[in-house]
């Protein structure tokens, strides 16, 4: 083991979970004021049940040995994962840094689903997605599962995340259906400021997730590093310019977004490519996002916060240009299209359609499964008032006027609001 | 001239304008007000403080128009407002003593009397 490469994924560890929350008000912002707290509830709950089941469960179906497909019970309940060295850092971090990238991902799908999904369906959704088709897909590329074997490369997850959870996105998006308002009524976002807030801490939180998926204080890390400030820095260069372009103004909203897709594409190729290719990819990686969002919008596909247009198009963009980028080189690993092996790009496109099926497919049927028990949409009525007071009894921005104080032996005290905003004239039926 | 105020809730107010600009209804004012109307109180947490929300949040819309207008726009707003449920808010009716038209010093019908705007140069 070596003491650099401990502390170095120590602090990536912080960093990557620091992203959660980053991204809680980057979507929060976005949306209107009163579901900003359950919009940033669905990325921070992430915090708590996905890390308690990537630990018992999902951790050990991801990176056990086990078949092509998954892992197995091995590492169950962190049996054996202990001090012991994986690679160069101890077995019980490697399994902690990898539970921060199960939490970001599953929280990214909510983007889709924001203002109508109900609380409690989403928490059943997440819980069995992250078992069910995140680690199966981990496994793939980085457990030494097919993917891994077809030499697909996916530095810090262009695939496993970012399709990943895109692919969740679209369909839970199609299954729980458009937002009422939806194409009818102008839904602004309400608190530009956050998204810009949260579009910077998801940056600095991002060197963790790129850099630190080098495993240890190593070149490679720098070098992924790098390349995780100047995509990025391409992107919003290149986003910028066909904003001035088309409306003559640069936009804040499109900046934020810009910073994201920027770092969504280095994703997979953040350790595989130079310095001089990552500002090539980031420009390029600008383009297919910045007009999937303006024709998504134009759709009836209300994937509210773009979750496909930025991690889905930004995700599958960046891992075929992986294939075309990838530097033996600068890395020491494969080669790219443009270093003589154009079969590379074949791989990548392979990896992100086999994830892009299996994702869509699993989210398909565990979202089936927890409609049998929960509903996964809000009455109409609730959406109308905000999910915020209905899911969570707060509200996000309150002055408290007329806030009557409830003691303990009122019948009031405790009770939910959510039937008395959804079934007003007192029954269920 | 009438004064046409109307008390919604905010979830309709998108519905509600939606309908007075398609029966052109064009002068109008809006605020953001907190009221009671009957409704069943929220209940709220926060840490270890239960609160009932005596007061909702309601929009507050002023309409001055002249009287052949009146009927119809209470009539788009009734409809386009109502969700059937205690707390859709109130229209009230009121006189106007005398109304001028800040631009052109026009008094009473004239200054209720819409004219087309012509963008200013900039």
């Amino acid at each position: 083991m070596n003491n650099g490469d401990i502390g170095w994924m120590l602090v990536s560890t912080a960093l990557v979970l620091l992203m959660t929350p980053a991204l809680g008000f980057f979507y929060g912002g976005m949306v209107r004021s009163k579901n900003a707290l359950n919009t940033m509830m669905m990325s921070f709950i992430a915090l708590g049940p996905v890390a308690v089941v990537w630990a018992l469960l999902g951790y050990s179906l991801a990176f056990a040995p086990g078949s092509p497909v998954v892992g197995s019970f091995a590492f169950a309940g962190l049996q054996g994962v202990g001090l012991q060295a994986q690679g160069t850092i101890p077995h019980l971090l490697f399994m902690g840094f990898q539970g921060t990238f199960a939490i970001i991902t599953v929280a990214l799908i909510s983007g889709a689903v924001v203002e109508r999904m109900r609380f409690g369906a989403y928490l059943a959704f997440i819980v069995l997605w992250v078992l069910g088709v995140y680690a199966p897909v981990a496994h793939w590329v980085w457990g030494g599962g097919f993917l891994a074997s077809a030499g697909a490369l996916d530095f810090a997850g262009g695939a496993v995340v970012h399709v990943n959870a895109a692919a969740a996105a679209l369909v839970a998006a199609l299954v729980i259906g458009q937002r009422k308002d939806y194409a009818r009524h102008a839904m602004l976002p309400h608190n530009v400021p956050f998204t810009l807030l949260g579009a910077g801490l998801l940056w600095f939180g991002w060197f963790g997730f790129n850099a630190g998926s080098a495993l240890g204080a190593t070149p490679i890390a720098a070098l992924a590093f790098i390349n995780t400030m100047l995509a990025p820095a391409a992107t919003l260069t290149t986003w910028m310019v066909i904003d001035l372009v088309r409306g003559g103004r640069v936009t804040a909203v499109g900046a934020a977004t810009a910073i994201v897709v920027g770092l969504v594409v280095v994703t997979p190729a953040a350790g595989y490519i130079g310095p001089a290719s990552a500002l090539a990819l980031g420009a390029i990686g600008a383009v297919p996002s910045y007009f999937a969002l303006i024709l998504r919008a134009r759709t009836k596909l209300d994937d509210s916060l773009d979750v496909v247009a930025a991690h889905g198009v930004g995700g599958a963009t960046g891992a075929i240009l992986t294939g075309v980028f990838a530097d033996a080189a600068w890395s020491g690993g494969p080669n790219g299209l443009l270093g003589g092996n154009p079969g590379q790009v074949l791989i990548q496109i392979y990896s992100v359609l086999a994830v892009l099926a299996y994702s869509a497919t699993g989210t398909f049927v565990i979202l089936k499964l927890v409609a049998l028990v929960l509903p996964l949409r809000a009455a109409g009525r609730v959406e109308g008032v905000g999910l915020d007071v209905t899911d969570h009894g707060e509200e996000a921005y309150t002055a408290g006027d007329g806030a009557i104080l409830v003691s303990p032996n009122d019948p009031a005290y405790g009770q939910s609001s959510v039937a008395a905003i959804a079934f007003p004239k007192g029954g269920r039926s | 001239m009438k004064l046409i105020v109307a008390i919604v809730r905010p979830e309709q107010l998108s519905e509600v304008l939606g309908a007075l600009f398609h029966a052109e209804v064009r002068g109008l004012t809006i605020s953001r007000v907190q009221g009671h109307g009957g409704e069943i109180e929220q209940v709220e947490n926060y840490r270890g403080t239960t609160v009932k929300m005596a007061l909702s949040e309601k929009v507050r819309i002023e309409i001055a128009v002249s009287n052949h207008f009146v009927q119809p726009t209470v009539d788009v707003i009734i409809a386009a407002a109502r969700t059937g449920d205690v707390g859709d808010g109130k229209i009230m009716v009121l006189p106007i003593e005398t109304i001028y038209r800040i631009r052109t010093g026009e008094q009473d019908q004239d200054a209720v009397t819409p004219v087309p705007a012509v963008a200013a140069a900039v």
